[in-house]
């Protein structure tokens, strides 16, 4: 997890922030889904958020659940995932690899076990969707034990007790959601106020990332604007993938685009 | 965080596995919940409801001619009587009690028969709520006369395209739907199952129904009965009816889940047969998965017992030893769903029918003198356009 730590000085160093794309792990199909991974570090993606399907994504909406299915018909599952994920560390040593994923998915064949897993895959941190920071007591700890960061989620109607606990089990990054609802372009994100950031930065947790309804390079201006150390964009890619699926080069070409268009706002 | 007022578990069993976001909203349905006990008069409106408008308490039937048995007695607590239909109605007026203590006044429901969405279209009709109901495709489809009558109480029927189209892919619409709108809109889970404190709070909404048959059957037999059967889906109507009866070690507990071709097949929706346990819709329990942790896709003859997992106290009572649990097949559901038709003229739902059948099963072997209790938790009218297409030769 010291790959996030370190990304975070270089950034800073920079005076710049974060811009962390977000795919499913076989979308469209396995091979193509190596390919546009490693385009998106290419195009100048700073850390990765990648996701393993699920059956039932209940934080999702329709763009990443599409994902889901495409990437679950194509036959993707968690171990071609953790070959998928290990082939990306080999392509690049020092990018933070962040999972976003559910929690019967780390459950299956025992938490220990996910965790070791994904360590062994090159994994820096895991986010599951569907447990919170009261329920994460044994996911946590096991993180901590594989040297694998846990992401905590601070929604915007976050209390003060919830962020002391973050700021004490949080490590890598702080996933900072913009907004109520499941993940989507379609609703945009709600820039947090200069207020709220200051706020949770008071409890110095690990830095935040923006995330929910990033889709364009002016909210990635912004959310660094109202003091986020970055921002991350989920379904805007996807929402690509979806489009240019049949058509590789099209969709690698515009992906670059995209990224490099994003990271440029940082 | 602020601490919970109730245990959210059963043993290791359930919790409260959502997304960040939503444990506010179910924190705050714990507290109304906490706040209402202690109230008087939540008490008064919620005991007045269910005598003046849905008609509790419902009759205890002793039937007079299905049971294949002379030592064995078989009693109905006649939840078909019920207004709406089923069950369901129990416990949506309390939750549509706590809706408006919170002060939210828009209601989102999951339904698979369709019988939860009835239930919640009538009490929002009648406590003016405004609703709407998310409902599998598939489950429209074999579901029609429900789906009209919800839509003629006012509530807007949602078609839930993804996945299989049942009961699991409209609890998923339902939670994606309420993570956005959490603030004035109160999600009316339909049984006991899902996140803390859904499964407390469904089942003490639902436990008259095991207080009055138990006071109902004392008074037929002058004793407690060998057996209380129910069937299970989530497990709403079974932990209504079982929960006045677990401490009453006597007395056998027995779920009955929909086995559908056959336990062997892939296809039924038997989560508790199954022995796997994993999280999905909010609780750790029994679930329907592949050896990944992918949720499978449950089947039954009825729809409202098609769902692949289990509410959390059931997976406890299975562990604990203290209730039993069973499959009945699609093929033996009908027959029961029949034979009661014929011997005492009551049309059973298709979900009921499997309790009944495991019943009629249990009646069989008996060789000293038995009395059983069976919940029966819904009519069939809603099930007739189905089980006629079934019977002319149509597919199940």
């Amino acid at each position: 997890m010291k790959r996030y730590q370190q990304m975070f000085n270089r950034l800073n160093s920079e005076g710049r922030g974060a811009f962390v794309p977000f795919v499913t792990i076989g979308d469209p199909t396995p091979a193509l889904s190596f390919e546009i991974i490693k385009t998106l570090i290419d195009a100048g993606a700073d850390a990765l958020e990648l996701g393993i399907a699920f059956s039932d994504p209940i934080a999702d909406g329709p763009t990443i659940q599409g994902a889901n299915i495409r990437a679950l018909a194509a036959g993707a599952t968690p171990a071609i995932s953790f070959d998928i994920i290990a082939k990306i560390r080999q392509y690049h040593a020092t990018i933070p690899i962040g999972l976003l994923l559910y929690s019967n998915l780390v459950m299956a064949r025992g938490i220990d076990d996910f965790y070791a897993k994904a360590a062994a895959a090159g994994v820096d941190s895991v986010l599951i969707a569907d447990v919170p920071l009261h329920e994460s007591k044994l996911f946590r700890q096991s993180a901590v034990k594989h040297d694998i960061a846990p992401i905590f989620i601070v929604p915007p109607n976050v209390e003060d007790d919830d962020l002391r606990e973050i700021a004490s089990y949080g490590r890598g990054y702080t996933y900072l959601l913009s907004r109520a609802g499941v993940t989507g372009a379609e609703t945009v994100a709600a820039m947090p106020t200069s207020e709220l950031i200051a706020r949770i930065r008071s409890y110095n947790p690990a830095p935040p990332l923006l995330g929910f309804g990033i889709s364009t390079p002016a909210h990635v201006k912004d959310a660094i604007h109202s003091g986020a150390a970055g921002a991350i964009s989920g379904s805007a890619i996807v929402k690509l993938i979806e489009q240019h699926q049949s058509e590789p080069a099209i969709l690698l070409a515009q992906l670059k685009q995209f990224v490099s268009n994003m990271k440029a706002a940082t | 965080m602020s601490e919970l007022k109730l245990n959210p578990y059963f043993g290791q069993y359930g919790g409260m596995f959502v997304p960040q976001l939503l444990v506010p909203a179910l924190k705050q349905l714990e507290q109304a919940y906490v706040d209402a006990l202690e109230d008087p008069a939540f008490h008064t409106e919620f005991q007045q409801l269910l005598t003046e408008y849905a008609g509790r308490p419902t009759p205890l039937t002793l039937c007079r001619n299905i049971s294949p048995n002379p030592l064995v007695k078989i009693y109905l607590k006649r939840e078909d009587l019920l207004h709406g239909g089923a069950h369901k109605t129990n416990q949506v007026l309390g939750q549509a009690l706590l809706t408006k203590r919170m002060g939210k006044k828009e209601v989102i429901a999951e339904t698979g028969a369709g019988q939860h969405g009835v239930a919640t279209a009538l009490a929002c009709a009648l406590l003016g709520l405004k609703c709407r109901i998310y409902m599998g495709a598939k489950d429209i489809e074999r579901q029609q006369p429900n789906v009209f009558r919800m839509k003629l109480m006012g509530a807007t029927v949602i078609p839930v395209t993804s996945g299989s189209g049942t009961l699991k892919d409209a609890v998923n619409e339902a939670m994606r739907d309420w993570s956005a709108t959490y603030d004035n809109t109160h999600y009316m889970l339909g049984t006991a199952a899902g996140p803390h404190p859904f499964p407390t709070i469904v089942r003490d909404f639902q436990k008259m129904i095991g207080e009055e048959a138990k006071q109902q059957i004392l008074t037929a037999e002058g004793k407690l009965p060998d057996a209380v059967i129910a069937c299970v889906g989530g497990g709403s109507n079974a932990i209504g009816m079982f929960a006045d009866f677990i401490t009453e070690e006597g007395v056998k507990l027995i779920g009955v889940e929909p086995g559908g071709k056959g336990i062997d097949t892939h296809q039924h929706g038997a989560a508790l047969s199954t022995g796997s346990y994993g999280i999905l819709h909010g609780a750790y329990t029994a679930i329907m998965q592949t050896s990944d942790g992918q949720i499978e896709e449950s089947y039954s003859i009825s729809a409202g017992l098609d769902y692949p997992a289990v509410g959390p106290q059931h997976t406890y009572l299975q562990q604990t030893g203290r209730a039993e649990y069973v499959a009945i097949n699609d093929d033996e559901a009908l027959a029961a769903f029949q034979q009661l038709a014929k011997s005492e003229g009551i049309i059973p739902a298709l979900e009921s029918s499997h309790a009944l059948a495991y019943a009629l099963k249990l009646a069989t072997q008996a060789t000293v003198p038995t009395v059983l209790l069976v919940n029966l938790s819904g009519r069939g009218d809603k099930d007739l356009a189905h089980v006629h297409s079934v019977l002319a030769g149509g597919t199940l």
